[in-house]
């Protein structure tokens, strides 16, 4: 079991949480060419080691979180809301 | 190599089984193949052995980093069909189930391989219209494929849990063609088979960097010296994007995660046929071993992973499934369980296709269904090796699809690979 450490309900089982994906992927602007989008919808870069990837706390807060994760030995070296004023409100309440 | 018959087995029954030789040579590597394929799985055993077979291409090597059979060869629920509906997708699962229905003669090996039928359960009104669409266009193709209503259902699986309130059971989509084989013997069969026409078999060889030169491959660094090849292709599913990297070719549209399957201790026969239970998102399915254990898988973890290990709220899924399509496994023990990690595509279809580098061969994407597959895919992924030209049946399963709309998508999943299971 992952366990995360939400940073509004506080350290949870995985199991709380739905499993978002890559959370390194920039979408480009509407009018970029087809090449562009296809590569921001399709192509991964699957990373062995750590990643940036989104999480949904979605039985708790609801909040989109982004983690980064190990995708060999499931190690997490940080938690944080994906919403930057979010983001600011953790920071400030610390 | 000594052929397995009749004979054989007599006479060495008689001389204290001395008479037999190993199985595949354990051969030092040479400077310089035709074909390099990395990955000596399922897939790349049969290419290895299609490409010496079919494309009389025998100076061929198969990488493995760790052992025959060790990788998801041995990490699979074993379960052989093919029903599938999209162009393309059909057409190469049929042909696979084809080469099984031959497999055993064709390699000289015993590989167990069972046509007890594949029995997909539903639930609903809407999950019977759909099965009885899908396996509709199966009959159209002329695979086989039949509905089977609530009363021979129960004729034939009468221990199935038929009083479940929240999903009643309305019938099955069943393919009697279907089945399952050994796994190990398959890995095993081809190896020998490949081996006896001259193929290569490197074991403890892993690839540690691949040298370009003028736009094409020129050599593999591993772990037992530099090996030349004029084609390499790559079938190391799950380990895809690691290898793609290596060949600085950036991004696929791929994501690894993580399968897991279980297997029980042995009890007497007790179910004759595979069965799949789908309600709900969840994802089920079921047979029993030759051995008697019963083997079971369910969903993915659910997040993207290389471990080679699954997580427990799976097991916990897994086993609440069972207990809810056959409750009489209340109290059966697991012996064992294991994940191996899975190319999950964009689309949940696989790839046989070109690359970038002008010697350089895919195959890879194979989601969910590579044990099945195997067959197919070696012979498929020989033949764009030896004639440079994609097959009908595999032209579309390409890395290109995806910019030019022509997703493969059996399950109208859309863009998220941990969705295609």
């Amino acid at each position: 079991m992952i366990r995360i450490n939400c940073p509004y309900c506080g350290e949870r089982d995985h199991s709380e949480f739905s499993y978002g994906g890559d959370a390194s992927i920039k979408y480009p602007s509407l009018e970029a060419s087809e090449k562009e989008w296809t590569e921001a919808i399709f192509f991964r870069k699957n990373i062995r080691g750590f990643q940036l990837e989104t999480w949904h706390h979605s039985n708790g807060c609801r909040m989109w979180l982004e983690v980064e994760r190990s995708t060999v030995t499931h190690e997490i070296k940080s938690v944080r809301p994906c919403h930057p004023d979010l983001q600011k409100v953790v920071e400030n309440n610390k | 190599m000594t052929r397995f018959n009749a004979w054989n087995v007599i006479k060495n029954g008689l001389n204290g089984q001395s008479g037999w030789s190993r199985q595949w040579r354990d051969p030092e590597p040479k400077s310089n193949y035709d074909v390099i394929i990395v990955g000596g799985g399922l897939h790349g055993l049969a290419t290895a052995f299609y490409l010496a077979k079919n494309h009389n291409t025998k100076n061929v090597a198969v990488l493995e980093k760790g052992w025959i059979g060790g990788g998801n060869a041995g990490r699979n629920t074993t379960i052989v069909r093919s029903n599938y509906m999209m162009p393309g997708n059909h057409e190469f699962y049929e042909h696979s189930l084809k080469l099984w229905e031959n497999l055993s003669h064709e390699l000289n090996y015993n590989v167990m391989f069972s046509q007890r039928a594949h029995v997909s359960l539903f639930h609903s009104p809407g999950a019977r219209d759909s099965a009885a669409r899908r396996y509709n266009v199966m009959r159209l193709h002329g695979t086989d494929a039949e509905l089977w209503d609530l009363k021979t259902l129960k004729k034939k699986i009468p221990h199935l849990n038929y009083d479940d309130s929240r999903f009643p059971i309305l019938g099955a989509a069943v393919q009697r063609r279907a089945g399952n084989a050994r796994h190990d013997a398959v890995a095993w069969g081809y190896a020998r088979a490949a081996d006896s026409l001259g193929v290569d078999i490197l074991q403890n060889c892993e690839v540690t960097g691949i040298t370009r030169k003028n736009g094409s491959i020129e050599s593999i660094q591993t772990s037992r010296g530099t090996i030349k090849g004029k084609k390499v292709g790559f079938a190391v599913a799950g380990n895809t994007s690691v290898l793609w990297q290596m060949a600085e070719l950036g991004n696929l549209p791929i994501e690894s995660h993580k399968l897991q399957a279980f297997v029980t201790e042995s009890i007497k026969p007790l179910l004759d046929q595979v069965v799949v239970y789908g309600v709900g998102g969840a994802h089920f399915y079921i047979s029993q071993s030759d051995k008697g254990s019963m083997v079971f898988g369910g969903d993915l973890d659910w997040y993207k992973s290389y471990a080679q290990r699954g997580n427990l709220p799976i097991v916990q899924d897994s086993a609440e499934a069972a207990m809810a399509i056959l409750p009489c496994l209340g109290r059966i023990r697991l012996l064992r369980h294991w994940a191996g990690v899975m190319d999950m595509t964009m689309d949940g279809s696989f790839f046989i296709c070109k690359t970038p580098i002008s010697n350089l061969y895919l195959n890879a994407g194979w989601n969910y269904g590579g044990f099945k597959a195997s067959p197919a895919s070696g012979w498929y992924f020989a033949d764009l090796i030896a004639n440079e030209n994609p097959h009908n049946n595999v032209h579309n399963h390409n890395l290109e699809r995806f910019e030019k709309g022509i997703n493969i998508d059996e399950r109208g999943a859309g863009p998220d690979p941990k969705l295609h299971g």
